[in-house]
């Protein structure tokens, strides 16, 4: 099985996240890292791959700039076989749409060789969190799309998830190839291992430019992205609410004069 | 003026608020224009509701052949909607599924994609919307600058308005290619009804976290007085006491309701990025120094098995 996982590189969601002057994220100032929810799908790559037991690959593919490649370090530190960063500064400030393009042009290099059966996604990113890039490539890829995977199962080339739905949830099938995503529920990921961490230096990493993959500039990027950012502010922080420590049965009745003062009861 | 097109969040013909509230917002950008992938039979039901907000023709495009199918056939018969009518925008549900419709629909019809809106608006040049970003700590307002907009809009954005709406029923046959239906679904089993209010439409919703200990009586019952729905923390989910379904946050469900009351919940940023932007957030934890204070209009300090059956006693008392 040939297995591609998109990671992407975040900034710390824990850390003081902002824009640029030109209301792209700053990807640059803040410290990044590999999105807490691609580390899911890793997880789940790598899970099928034990489970498969053969000459399975995994590849752990990242659009960013430079530093994104510590995505990738993760990811193959992780236990991914190899990675691969497509970097070019032309990228910079690439919306969904762009985004999709340029995954979609890297899967396809690296199923030059063989076939890609899964592209595995996270289920959202913990930046823009649109949980739109799997669909995208999906319909990028002309692949069935099995999405949002809290229970993965694959035999042979069949594969089974459980899908949280909006109204129901569901057990969906689909023959690779195929995206899919995952959700946090698949199951936790593992931490690199010392003797992961120290593999992880001789593993295969390749950078591929736009010019690589045979993209053209002038169809990624700020300037030509489909939607603009006309404003971003910082919310107000919220203005200091009442507190009010709870003495035999004051909080309760505190909390009633307040709810009631609001109108909600 | 150009039609707006929303399609329809229904659970078997039965139309869910959030189309009321896409309805209200398309009316502010055009002729708001129901699109309902559903069952036929159920057609006239639908454009009796939406015809309640606005909705001045209902398209319908029978799902016989394709609900068996994720995602993709209701791509497909968006983009053949959209190639026929021209619509001045698309608008669809934040829903996992209404994200992914929109995602796939882009790609199709090579037009801008805004996801998860909480508010829009008529700009000069097409529809101007706001997303709450960074687990609410930023606002952004962006527009689409090529093709037709497509908008995903969070559930609460706006409050529905009622207007006269002919609804007239256009059925309408699409063609689905086979590639669409590569992805299958072979089991559903329907959320059972809790019989409290819907999480992500809710007015009010109480949730209860780590600290309720397992025991969701107190918010159940804060919940029943108040006549709100339910939600969780991931602790909570994760410890067995609630369902998925339940958990409020970055990998859970977004609410914005009018009032949110965290109890036994520390406020991490993922809870935070769910509920952030509710309009007024209360708080119930034992220690004052949890981040959640800090968000809050309304903080209670103590035992949330001590003051919650307190303070429902005492609301269930005043109705
Ligand atoms: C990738 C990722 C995604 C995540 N997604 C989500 C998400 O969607 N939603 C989410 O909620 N979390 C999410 N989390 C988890 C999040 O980081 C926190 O761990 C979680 O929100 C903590 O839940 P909690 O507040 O219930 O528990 P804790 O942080 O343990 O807080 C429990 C609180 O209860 C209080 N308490 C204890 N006993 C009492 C009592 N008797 N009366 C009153 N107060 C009491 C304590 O003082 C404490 O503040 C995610 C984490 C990751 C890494």
């Amino acid at each position: 099985m040939n297995i591609v996982v998109c990671v992407k590189h975040v900034p710390d969601s824990t850390a003081d996240r902002h824009f640029e002057d030109d209301l792209t994220v700053d990807r640059v100032g803040v410290d990044g890292l590999l999105s807490e929810l691609d580390e899911y799908a890793v997880e789940q790559a790598l899970q099928l791959k034990e489970k498969a037991g053969d000459d399975t690959t995994v590849t752990a593919l990242c659009v960013g700039p430079e530093k994104a490649v510590d995505a990738v370090r993760k990811a193959l530190q992780m236990g991914v076989d190899k990675g691969v960063l497509v970097s070019d500064e032309a990228i910079a400030g690439s919306d969904y749409i762009a985004t999709s393009l340029v995954l979609a042009k890297a899967v396809e290099k690296i199923g030059a060789e063989s076939r890609v059966d899964l592209v595995m996604c996270g289920m959202a990113s913990t930046d823009a969190a649109g949980s739109v890039v799997p669909a995208m490539l999906a319909e990028r890829l002309g692949l069935p799309q099995v999405t949002m995977a809290s229970v993965v199962e694959a035999q042979g080339d069949q594969v089974r998830i459980k899908r949280d739905g909006d109204a129901a949830t569901e057990v969906v099938g689909a023959t690779m190839p195929l995206v899919m995503s995952v959700t946090d529920q698949s199951g936790e990921a593992r931490y690199p291992s010392f003797k992961g961490i120290m593999a992880a230096k001789k593993k295969p990493m390749a950078t591929y430019s736009l010019a690589d993959l045979g993209v053209d500039p002038g169809q990624v990027g700020l300037s030509v992205a489909w939607t603009v950012v006309e404003d971003a502010t910082a919310r107000p922080p919220r203005s200091a609410g009442e507190i009010v420590k709870d003495e035999d049965g004051s909080g309760a009745t505190a909390l009633t004069e307040f709810l009631a003062a609001k109108k909600f009861i | 003026m150009s039609e707006v097109l929303v399609l329809v969040d229904h659970v078997d013909g039965a139309v869910k608020k959030p189309t009321y509230e896409l309805l209200t917002i398309a009316a502010r950008l055009g002729e708001p224009s129901a699109v309902y992938i559903g069952g036929a039979e159920k057609a006239d039901a639908v454009a009796g509701a939406v015809s309640r907000y606005g909705a001045q023709k209902v398209y319908v495009v029978d799902d016989a052949e394709i609900k068996g199918y994720l995602v993709a056939p209701k791509a497909e018969a968006l983009q053949q909607l959209v190639e026929r009518t021209s619509p001045a925008a698309v608008l669809l549900p934040s829903s996992l599924e209404g994200k992914e419709v929109a995602a796939r629909l882009a790609i199709k019809i090579e037009s801008g994609l805004i996801t998860d809106a909480v508010d829009v608006r008529a700009g000069d040049g097409g529809p101007v919307t706001t997303q709450s970003v960074f687990a609410g700590s930023y606002s952004v307002t962006a527009k689409v600058t090529r093709g037709t907009p497509i908008i995903t809009v969070k559930p609460n954005s706006a409050a529905p308005e009622e207007a006269e709406g002919a609804a007239t029923v256009e059925p309408v046959t699409v063609t689905v290619s086979d590639a669409a239906k590569g992805a299958q679904i072979v089991a559903s089993q329907p959320r059972q009804a809790s019989g409290r209010p819907e999480l992500t439409e809710a007015a009010i919703v109480v949730s209860g976290g780590r600290g309720t200990g397992g025991d969701f009586q107190g918010v159940e019952g804060l919940a029943d007085a108040l006549g709100a729905a339910v939600g969780a923390s991931r602790a909570a989910v994760d410890s067995g006491w609630k369902p998925h379904t339940f958990q409020v946050g970055q990998t859970g469900k977004t609410v914005s309701p009018q009032l949110y009351v965290a109890n036994g919940i520390s406020g991490a940023i993922q809870h935070r990025a769910g509920m952030q932007t509710s309009k007024t957030i209360v708080a119930v934890n034992k220690d004052d120094e949890a981040p959640i204070f800090e968000l809050v209009d309304f903080g209670v300090v103590g035992d949330l098995h001590a003051v919650l059956p307190a303070a429902t006693e005492q609301i269930n008392a005043r109705k």
